[in-house]
């Protein structure tokens, strides 16, 4: 490496300059602040742990995702995690134990060997909560809301929520019983809704005409919250997990965008992003500008079994770096603090740090700096006047 | 109602895609193979084309710079991962992506080569086949690489056979049947639904009315 690029960072590693920094930190504590306030706890889960803990009970592509490294101590394989909700588990079903339900939060980074999407972060900080101990809608109710109370306290104005329920596929491969390596064919299919590539494999792989034409339909029912009386209609006569998962879905859209009449629901029975983990009511939050969630989640009822303790969860978690880019240029700093020109006065010394007391910016000159640079972001100065040290308008 | 984007692959299949657009209302507002531009906006006020390289299109889509891509179904499967929607197949500029080689030679045995502009398709299939290859990446004439022993086999897409024929070579194994596809940006497909379903029913009601 000459010396011309040797400032060159990894692809998908970024260094934070000041107003983003900033802007991001300013993002993370509201809306800690706001799990706080709904009686979510926070947790610190380690940066790197065995994988066989942190690998546990999520799917193939987490495992890709992971970095791992050796540790010279036990000899042993550590990952440093590329997801914070199977540590966040853990904490509950092994360290926490707390009966009843259980609320957590975080805010940490998270590392990932390949962006998860062309140009995403590999080392976003990611933002989250989980609602451990509760099997009912009303939980996955509290999360959807919570959702969107953090996207109103991060100030975006059209959230838009893709939510579909893994209920409905599952019990169809289930009734169709096809095997996992079928089930996982079909899912990847489903996922690109290429109607004619699912037919023709259906045709190869599913034997029983009905739920050939029950899978065939899938991918049609994705739009406004209409399509789940089209869908309750089509599935007359699927098993009865089916018609449970749309009235799941029902009720907790009712409930939700009566509280958030701004949201903008958009269903789809065939995306089911963490299939592998998840069990239940699954969804993501999209914004204009970013071509992929920045935030999803969902039910996961069963990963605390390896651990000791199977326990219903259910959760999300934000992509803050995302969201910042989003917002990026939105907000511009103000310039707001207080320059004070060099000096060696004790008195001077103590004005000083009594405005900072008050919570202000104060800059002190240095080397007989008499003025304040550009980055500095001051307003105001410190002046003598008639033996008094006062605060001007620059 | 928001602007929608369209991006279609020029060449041949532009030549297909046109008429489908216009059995579904919309149409260039200037002629497209003339014109040295490269956006084009429409009958439709809310929809702009884009000409764009065929391999070009699955990334416009991809990263949500176009909505809506028409593109074949050869790019995407080099392409690869499932980035977006493929919600209809258009039924047009219809091939089959194939091997070939050299007429009535036979493969020598263990690793061989191959010359494609598919890398990544290549190394799938014959990893599916069980066999270990060599791939040459070439961007055009692939016919010629089997000929001067650059490589064993080719893969590429099939239309007559006859630039095949006429260089000696033969089709041997077909890896997919080919024709061009609707794609759609997911995120787009979640906030502008209604216009892009709008589209999709009536270009795929243009395209079972062609094959009627």
């Amino acid at each position: 490496m000459s010396k011309v690029d040797r400032w060159l960072l990894p692809d998908g590693i970024e260094e934070v300059l000041p107003n983003e920094a900033n802007q991001i930190e300013q993002l993370r504590q509201r809306l800690l602040h706001l799990f706080e306030t709904w009686g979510y706890d926070y947790v610190i889960p380690p940066m790197v742990e065995f994988t066989d803990s942190l690998l546990t009970g999520s799917g193939r592509d987490i495992e890709l995702l992971t970095f791992k490294l050796t540790d010279q101590l036990s000899g042993k394989t550590m990952g440093i995690r590329a997801d914070i909700t199977p540590q966040a588990a853990r904490m509950d079903a092994h360290s926490l134990q707390r009966e009843g339900t259980n609320r957590l939060c975080y805010a940490g980074h998270v590392m990932h060997t390949r962006p998860k999407t062309p140009l995403s972060s590999r080392t976003p900080l990611m933002t989250g909560v989980e609602l451990f101990g509760e099997s009912g809608l009303d939980a996955d109710i509290e999360i959807v809301s919570l959702l969107l109370a953090a996207l109103s306290a991060i100030r975006l104005e059209k959230q838009y929520i893709d939510i579909g329920h893994v209920g409905v596929f599952r019990s169809l491969a289930e009734f169709a019983e096809l095997n996992s390596e079928q089930e996982l064919a079909l899912f990847g299919l489903l996922q690109t809704k290429s109607q004619s590539e699912i037919n023709a494999w259906l045709d190869v792989n599913v034997a029983d005409e009905q739920a050939r034409q029950w899978f065939s339909q899938l991918p049609k029912f994705s739009g406004s919250t209409g399509v789940l009386d089209k869908a309750r209609e089509a599935f007359a006569e699927a098993p009865a997990e089916v018609l449970a998962a749309l009235d799941e879905l029902q009720a907790l859209i009712n409930v939700v965008s009566e509280r958030y009449p701004n949201a903008q629901f958009y269903c789809d029975l065939s995306e089911l992003r963490g299939y592998h983990y998840h069990t239940g009511i699954v969804f993501g939050a999209f914004a204009p500008g970013v071509g992929n969630a920045i935030a999803s989640g969902g039910r996961y009822d069963h990963i605390g079994e390896a651990f000791g303790r199977s326990r219903p969860a259910t959760g999300f978690d934000l992509n803050l770096t995302a969201i910042c880019r989003l917002l990026r240029g939105n907000d511009k700093t103000e310039d707001k603090g207080i320059f004070a020109p060099e000096t060696n006065s004790y008195a001077g010394w103590q004005k000083v740090l009594e405005l900072r007391e008050q919570g202000e910016r104060v800059v002190c000159g240095l080397s007989g700096q008499t003025s304040p640079r550009d980055h500095q972001n001051c307003d105001r100065i410190l002046r003598e006047q008639d033996g008094q040290l006062i605060v001007e308008k620059l | 109602m928001s602007q929608l984007t369209i991006a279609l692959t020029k060449g041949r299949i532009l030549e297909e895609t046109l008429p489908l657009l216009e059995a579904a209302g919309i149409e260039p507002l200037e002629n497209v193979f003339k014109s040295r531009k490269l956006t084009f906006e429409t009958t439709s006020p809310d929809i702009r084309l884009l000409i764009l390289r065929g391999s070009d299109v699955p990334t416009y889509v991809e990263f949500g710079a176009a909505d809506v891509g028409v593109s074949g179904k050869d790019t995407l499967l080099e392409h690869g991962n499932n980035a977006f929607y493929e919600p209809l197949d258009l039924k047009i500029s219809i091939c089959r992506l194939m091997t070939a080689g050299i007429a009535g030679k036979q493969l020598p045995p263990g690793r061989i080569k191959v010359a494609t502009k598919y890398v990544n398709l290549a190394k799938r299939y014959y990893a599916e086949q069980g066999r270990q290859v060599d791939i040459i990446k070439l961007y055009g004439a692939m016919e010629l690489a089997p000929l001067l022993s650059l490589a064993d086999e080719i893969v590429d897409i099939v239309d007559t056979g006859n630039t095949l024929k006429a260089n000696g070579l033969e089709p041997r194994e077909k890896i997919a049947d080919i024709s061009s596809r609707l794609i759609v940006n997911k995120a787009s497909m979640k906030m502008k639904h209604q216009q892009i379903e709008a589209l999709i029913d009536a270009v795929g009601s243009a395209v079972t009315e062609r094959a009627a």
